[in-house]
Formats: C-alpha cells, sequence, structure tokens
C-alpha cells in the first residue's frame, strides 16, 4: 500500500520499515510498514487486541523488535525521543503526594538527576500548558482526586509541557461520552494545526476521527495498511489486510467496517461504498 | 545513651525518606522482607564471629537485589518465600551459634542501648550516602513511581531506579535492625510516611514530613523505652501506627469539612 | 540404607510420633488454605495474619493459656479488622495491613519482655517466633485436630463460591454471592490456618507452610483440584521430611547441636518451589 508521506515538502518524522514484534513466541506484528510526516495527524486504527498498543511502544522504544528498522526524527527509535505519551489508562494512587503541577513539571525535568530547584521558565511553561487545556483550576489538586477525564487531561498536558514534535495517545477516545470524544478530537486537532505537532492517536472506532485525519494507518491481525481514508478504507483493501471479505458501510455520516465470515465471501449484505 | 539517641535520630531521617517511596510505590512487602534478610545476616554474623553491621548490610542488600532480580513483575509469594528463607536461615544461624536469648530479641525487637560509638560513625557515613543517593534521583525516581510507563518512555531508566530503590531500602534496613529491630524496621518506614502522604499534597513537603514524623517516633520511642524498661520496639510500633490512624482520621475529617 | 537415613529411635520416640501426626495434618490444612491464597494473591495478607498470630502466641504464653489458643484468637481478630478496614482499594489495603502489622509486633515485643521478666522461662521467644514441633504437648492435639476439621470442611463447603469471588468479585455479586462476607469468612479460614502452623513451625515462618507448597503445586498441575491434591501432598512431604532432618541432625553435627525443625521444614519447601520452577520451565520449553 503506498504510505508515501503528503505533499508539500514536509519533512518525515517517523519511519517504520518491515518491522516484525514477537510477544512470547507468538508474532503479533509483521511487515509493518509506514511513515508519518511533521505536523500530521494520523489515526490508528484497528479492533481490540489487533496489536496497536505494541504499535504505539515500538515507536516509543519500549518494546523491542524481532526484525526491521524505526526511525524517529532520523534517530534509530530508542526511549527519550522527541516524542509526548499518553498512555490508555493510569491508576494513580488517591493518595501520592503530588499535585497536577508537579506532575506535569516532571515532564520537563523528571529524567534529571540532582535536586536543583526548578527555574521560573520550566514554572511559566507548565502554566502556559495548563492554561492552553484549560486546567489551569486544576493545578494545586492531587493526582489521586482527579476523574478519569481530568486525569487523561492532565497526561495530555504532561505529554506536551516538552514540546514534542510527536504525540502518541493509546485509545484516548474509549471510555469517554460522546460530546467529549468530539471536545477531545477539537484540543488534538488545534495542537496539531497550531503547534505544528505531529499527532497518532489509536481507535477502535474511525468515524469521529474521518473529518481530521491527514491519513490513517490501518491495523488488523498484526499487519497494516497505510493511506488517506479513502485510499485504505475500501472493501479490497481491508479485506486483503483482513484476509477474507470485509465490507465498508457508510450509514448517516459513519463509517462501519463490518467483518464477513471468513471463507464465506458470499453471504453479506449489500454494501455502500462512497 | 547519647549513642542511642545519635543512632536513632539516622535512623528515622533515613527512614523517613525511603520510606515516602515504599510508600508512593506500593513496595511494602519488599520493604516488610528486606529487614528480615538483615536479621539472617547478623546472625550469620554473630555465627561466623563477623561484625554484626556488615552482616546486616551485606545481607539486606544481597536480598534487595534478589528481589529486584525478579523483575517488573515482582511476585508476591516469591517476597513471601524469600522473606521466610531469611527468617528460617537466621534462627538456623542462631541456633548453630547457641546465642543467648536476650541477643535474638534484639535483633529481632530492637536494642537502642546496645550501639557503640563506632557503629554511630558507621551508620552516620552510610546515611551521608543513602541521602546523596536519594537526592540524585529523586525526581527520576518520583516520576517512575508516579507514571513508570510514562517514564520510561521519557527515557527515565526505570529498571535500574527499582534496583537502586530497593538498595536504598536495604541499606536503611541495615541501619535501622540494630535499632529498633528486624520487626518493627518495617513499621518506621511505612507508618510515618504513609501519614505524611495523606497530610501533605507536595512531593517536597511530604518528604519533610515524613522525615519529621520518623523522627518524632523515634525520639518518642527511645525517650519511653529509657523512662519505663520497657523494649523500644514495642513503642516503635506502637507510635507509627498511632501516627497514621491519626493522619488518616484527620484528612477524613478535613474532607468531611470541605464537603458538608 | 534406610538405618543410614534414620537415625535410632526415631520411630520409637512419643515426641516424634505426636509430631509426624499434628504435623501432617497442620500440613494438609496450610496447602488447601494456600492453594486459595495463593489464587486470591494474598500472600502479603496471609503473612500481615502470622504476626498477628504471632503477638497473640507471646500474649498466651505470658497468660500461660495454651499457644493454640492465643494464635486463634489473635489471627481472628487482625483478620476481621485488616478486612474490614480496607476491602475497598487493594492499594490502600497494603499500607494499611503493614500499619497493623507493625503494630502487632510491637506487641510481640512487649509480651515477651513481660514474660522473660517475670517468670525464669526462657525460650519463649524462640518458641512463638521459631516455633517447634517437638516441644508441642499432647494435650493441644485434640483441639488442634478439632480446629483442622473444622477448617477443611468450611473451605470445601464454600469452595465454588469463594472461587468466583476471587476471580471476579463483580461477577460473583451478580450472581447472588456476598464478596465482602466471602472475604472475611476466608480470612477467618486464614487466621486457623496460620494458627495451626505456627504452632509446629513458628508464627513467623508459617508463611512458608501456607503458600510455598501451594505455589508448586500450581506450577504445575493444570485445576484447581489437582494443585489442592499436589499442594497437600508436597505440605506432608515437607514436614514429615523436615522433621526427619532435623531429628537426624542431631547425630550428624559434630557438636550435637540439631538443626531447629522449622528450619528443616522451610529448607524443603524451597527445593520443592525450585523444582517445580526447573519442571515448569522445561514444559515451556518443550511447548514451543
Amino acid at each position: 500500500m503506498g504510505c508515501e508521506p503528503l505533499a508539500g515538502g514536509r519533512r518525515e518524522l517517523v519511519h517504520v520499515h518491515e518491522v516484525e514484534v514477537s510477544l512470547g513466541g507468538r508474532t503479533v506484528l509483521r511487515d509493518v510498514d509506514f511513515r508519518i510526516a511533521e505536523g500530521e495527524f494520523v489515526g490508528l486504527i484497528g479492533t481490540n487486541g489487533s496489536g496497536k498498543t505494541t504499535l504505539l511502544r515500538v515507536v516509543l522504544g519500549l518494546q523491542a523488535t524481532t526484525a526491521g528498522e524505526v526511525l524517529v526524527a532520523g534517530r534509530e527509535g530508542r526511549r527519550g525521543g522527541p516524542i509526548g505519551y499518553v498512555p490508555q489508562r493510569v491508576a494513580f494512587d488517591h493518595d501520592v503526594p503530588v499535585r497536577v503541577a508537579d506532575f506535569v513539571a516532571l515532564g520537563v525535568d523528571g529524567t534529571r538527576l540532582g535536586l536543583a530547584r526548578r527555574d521560573r521558565g520550566v514554572h511559566e511553561r507548565v502554566e502556559e500548558v495548563l492554561a492552553s487545556l484549560e486546567l489551569g483550576a486544576l493545578a494545586g489538586r492531587r493526582l489521586g482526586a482527579l476523574s478519569g477525564g481530568e486525569q487523561q487531561r492532565v497526561l495530555m498536558a504532561h505529554a506536551l509541557v516538552s514540546r514534542p514534535r510527536l504525540l502518541l495517545l493509546d485509545e484516548p477516545l474509549a471510555n469517554l461520552d460522546l460530546p467529549r470524544v468530539h471536545e477531545t478530537i477539537a484540543v488534538l486537532d488545534r495542537i496539531c494545526r497550531a503547534e505544528g505537532v505531529a499527532v497518532v492517536l489509536s481507535a477502535h472506532e474511525i468515524s469521529p476521527l474521518v473529518p481530521v485525519m491527514d491519513r490513517v494507518v490501518y491495523i488488523a491481525h498484526g499487519r497494516v495498511a497505510c493511506g488517506t481514508t479513502d485510499e485504505v478504507v475500501r472493501p479490497e483493501v481491508l479485506s486483503a489486510l483482513y484476509g477474507h471479505h470485509v465490507d465498508v458501510l457508510n450509514v448517516h455520516g459513519r463509517v462501519v467496517v463490518v467483518e464477513g465470515e471468513p471463507g464465506d465471501p458470499g453471504t453479506h449484505p449489500e454494501v455502500v461504498v462512497r | 545513651m547519647a549513642n542511642a539517641w545519635l543512632a536513632g535520630t539516622l535512623v528515622a531521617i533515613v527512614s523517613g525518606a525511603v520510606g515516602l517511596f515504599v510508600v508512593v510505590r506500593n513496595s511494602t512487602f519488599a520493604a516488610h522482607a528486606i529487614p528480615n534478610g538483615a536479621f539472617a545476616g547478623a546472625a550469620g554474623a554473630t555465627l561466623v564471629g563477623a561484625s554484626p553491621l556488615l552482616g546486616l548490610v551485606v545481607f539486606s542488600v544481597a536480598s534487595a537485589l534478589g528481589i529486584a532480580a525478579f523483575g517488573r513483575r515482582r511476585n508476591d509469594v516469591v517476597t513471601a518465600l524469600a522473606l521466610v528463607t531469611m527468617l528460617a536461615a537466621g534462627a538456623a544461624f542462631l541456633a548453630a551459634s547457641g546465642a543467648y536469648e536476650p541477643a535474638i530479641d534484639a535483633l529481632l525487637f530492637g536494642e537502642v542501648l546496645g550501639v557503640s560509638r563506632g557503629e554511630v560513625l558507621a551508620l552516620a557515613l552510610l546515611v551521608v550516602g543513602a541521602g546523596v543517593v536519594l537526592a540524585l534521583v529523586f525526581r527520576s525516581l518520583l516520576y517512575a513511581s508516579v507514571t513508570e510507563e510514562v517514564a520510561a518512555a521519557r527515557g527515565v531508566a526505570v529498571r535500574a531506579l527499582d534496583t537502586v530503590f530497593l538498595v536504598l531500602v536495604a541499606v536503611t534496613a541495615g541501619l535501622a535492625v540494630p535499632v529498633v529491630g528486624a520487626l518493627l524496621t518495617f513499621a518506621l518506614t511505612v507508618g510515618p510516611p504513609a501519614a505524611a502522604r495523606t497530610l501533605v499534597a507536595r512531593p517536597g513537603r511530604a518528604l519533610a514530613l515524613a522525615t519529621a514524623l520518623s523522627l518524632a517516633c523515634v525520639w518518642a520511642a527511645i525517650a519511653s523505652a529509657y523512662l519505663s524498661g520497657w523494649p523500644i520496639g514495642f513503642f516503635v510500633g506502637a507510635y507509627a501506627a498511632a501516627e497514621y490512624v491519626s493522619a488518616r482520621a484527620a484528612s477524613s475529617w478535613r474532607e468531611r469539612r470541605a464537603r458538608p | 540404607m534406610i538405618h543410614w537415613f534414620v537415625e535410632p529411635g526415631f520411630w520409637s520416640n512419643p515426641v516424634v510420633g505426636t509430631a509426624l501426626v499434628l504435623g501432617a495434618v497442620v500440613a494438609v490444612v496450610s496447602a488447601a488454605v494456600g492453594v486459595m491464597v495463593v489464587v486470591r494473591g494474598q500472600s502479603f495478607a496471609g503473612h500481615a495474619l502470622t504476626d498477628v498470630a504471632m503477638a497473640g502466641g507471646a500474649g498466651a504464653s505470658l497468660v500461660g493459656a495454651s499457644p493454640l489458643v492465643g494464635f486463634l484468637l489473635a489471627g481472628i481478630v487482625g483478620g476481621g479488622s485488616i478486612e474490614a478496614a480496607g476491602a475497598e482499594r487493594i492499594r490502600d489495603r497494603d499500607v494499611g495491613t503493614g500499619v497493623v502489622l507493625g503494630a502487632a509486633a510491637g506487641l510481640t515485643a512487649l509480651f515477651l519482655y513481660f514474660v522473660s521478666s517475670s517468670t525464669s522461662a526462657t525460650g519463649s521467644t524462640q518458641s512463638v517466633l521459631f516455633g517447634s514441633v517437638f516441644t508441642v504437648s499432647p494435650s493441644v492435639v485434640p483441639l488442634s485436630l478439632a480446629v483442622a476439621a473444622a477448617t477443611l470442611a468450611t473451605l470445601f463447603i464454600v469452595r465454588r463460591p469463594l472461587l468466583l469471588s476471587s476471580l471476579s468479585p463483580e461477577l460473583a455479586a451478580a450472581r447472588g454471592v456476598r464478596p465482602r462476607a466471602m472475604g472475611l469468612l476466608f480470612v477467618l479460614v486464614l487466621a486457623a490456618s496460620v494458627a495451626l502452623s505456627a504452632l509446629v513451625i513458628g508464627a513467623i515462618l508459617s508463611t512458608a507452610l501456607l503458600v510455598g507448597p501451594a505455589f508448586a503445586a500450581l506450577r504445575v498441575a493444570r485445576g484447581l483440584v489437582g494443585a489442592t491434591l499436589g499442594a497437600i501432598v508436597a505440605g506432608v512431604a515437607a514436614v514429615e521430611l523436615g522433621i526427619l532432618l532435623s531429628y537426624d541432625s542431631f547425630y550428624w553435627s559434630a557438636a550435637h547441636r540439631s538443626v531447629p525443625v522449622s528450619a528443616c521444614v522451610v529448607g524443603v519447601v524451597l527445593v520443592e518451589v525450585a523444582a517445580s520452577a526447573v519442571w515448569s520451565r522445561l514444559r515451556r520449553g518443550r511447548g514451543r
């Protein structure tokens, strides 16, 4: 599948080439091949258990590969790259003696040794990021006292505080109600467009992302297809990916991918392809 | 007596600071197991005639490294077995050396007055070492304790920090066991820091308060033990529990007042 | 061959006879309860109970009561309060358990101090903490058999709802099981089993008999029934072999100082755990 970066002379930020990953003797990703350009908005779409989190961990340098090459900003994929990461769920202890502002500041200096006092620049940057995500009022609250949605926003602020060039989010839309989903997407879209940060987020539903995505990386059974939504979300492409017939339905502006029975391509309902 | 105060103070400072991370990282079980390694070490040192402090530190560091080697998916059962093994080894060493009961009691439940001037000096060196290491790794250890996965992605050496942390717990145990005993060291590393964590929200203040509460606990215990003649371990356990319970009560009272 | 391994007087000694019978019964209870402890991930709670039981044992020896009664009463009170204090948040439960455990150790210190200063009896620390099945008086045997039978019967009756509530409290609640009640009941069963094993190998070592054989068996066996049977076999073998080794060590060592029974039992348990680890690794290696 064609995975060339978008036109317009944007530079390549992430390069994943023929990557294979095995976990406990089972190959969970194979021949994964895609690129992400600076400032792109990319959806990593796939069902639960399809390997989305593993793929994000590969880009982060947290998961070793058995074959292939991962480059982030032209360097071998390893920890501590210019990436902000928002994991799917973090259970903070109720009593942990860390406030929101302390935690966000750790995104800047959490990797530094020593007890040197934080300079004013760090505090200003923290305030700036919290304000941009409308979290200013929470700055003095304990991490453990926040609601799930608030914790996710704080994790986002934490990821952005170090001015990353790439923001990776693992299922940020899961467990949110529909107004919240649209609100979160709008915030991410703004970060992407206004600050030029490339955003990669994983999701199991593609519909709410269609209006904002530059491209989609579709993952199924450990393999990916990559391109614009129109290029990838088509029955022939996805059928090849799944290894059996798949339909793509477009109902009232929602895109629904329907898996047919394996080896039984004849009994699927009528398809509306756009 | 002066030695006892000095030794107790040193122990309280380290166990308050290290204990805060024990509580934040939920490593209570490991923090309980390691002092028992120290117990076996002291018993073994008695058997071969070596310095008990050496035995304490060597064995507790060895058990810390053992627990760290089991990796990130730390197994409760394995920790339990490691702990019991150390206690059994200690019991066997003591039986083999024919130690008298007071010696065993001192190792298990503490014996403040048994600290010599030379030992205080050795304790002070260990405290300075532990303090320097803790100051160096404070921020990244806090980071790794709050969100391990995110910290690892940012380039924090999470595994290495875990080992450093467990070794710090081991050094604390080596310091504390001769003073408050193998079974009560744990009470001192968990009670005051858990109380501090409930009362204040900032990491720096929690560290300061944990150390202060730990000092209060040890000083009060030494004074009570001196005045009553009862074992110091009893007072350490009781005061640590009292601090924790009153901190919990205070924070729930505060929460109720904030939201009537 | 037998004579080389079993030193003279082993079979004819009445103390050894009591030890072997009591040890076997205790091992059966500990192993059966231990499988549930490992499945429920309550090793720390199990260990905390031993420290609480230790305070009870020390208290009993202070007032001159039977140590088993002390272990039992303290275990039930301590277990009930741990369960009541924090069933909601597992992480808080660890810290709360730790504080209870520390306070219990402090009480133990105080009681033992009173024992040693009020009577001329020595060795109370050793017998309460590290135990010795050789010094158990035969008068305790009927009571311990009764406690063992009651514990096993309770465990057998509630095993299915208990397992369900261990695997998924929500699911169990939906099916009409009350997880809190199950938790409390299980802690009581645990307290009884800790009290029994404290009698044989001492309060602070009883964790070994509780989780060791169960852990080894769960690695080797597939189903829960198989694991329980395996744990019982491993537990009984550990206790009986430990008693034999301790008895023999008196003759083997030059100074005629025997290795404590408890240390021998823990040693055998460790060998079993190590063997199960090797076995499961070999099997997994072949499976690939």
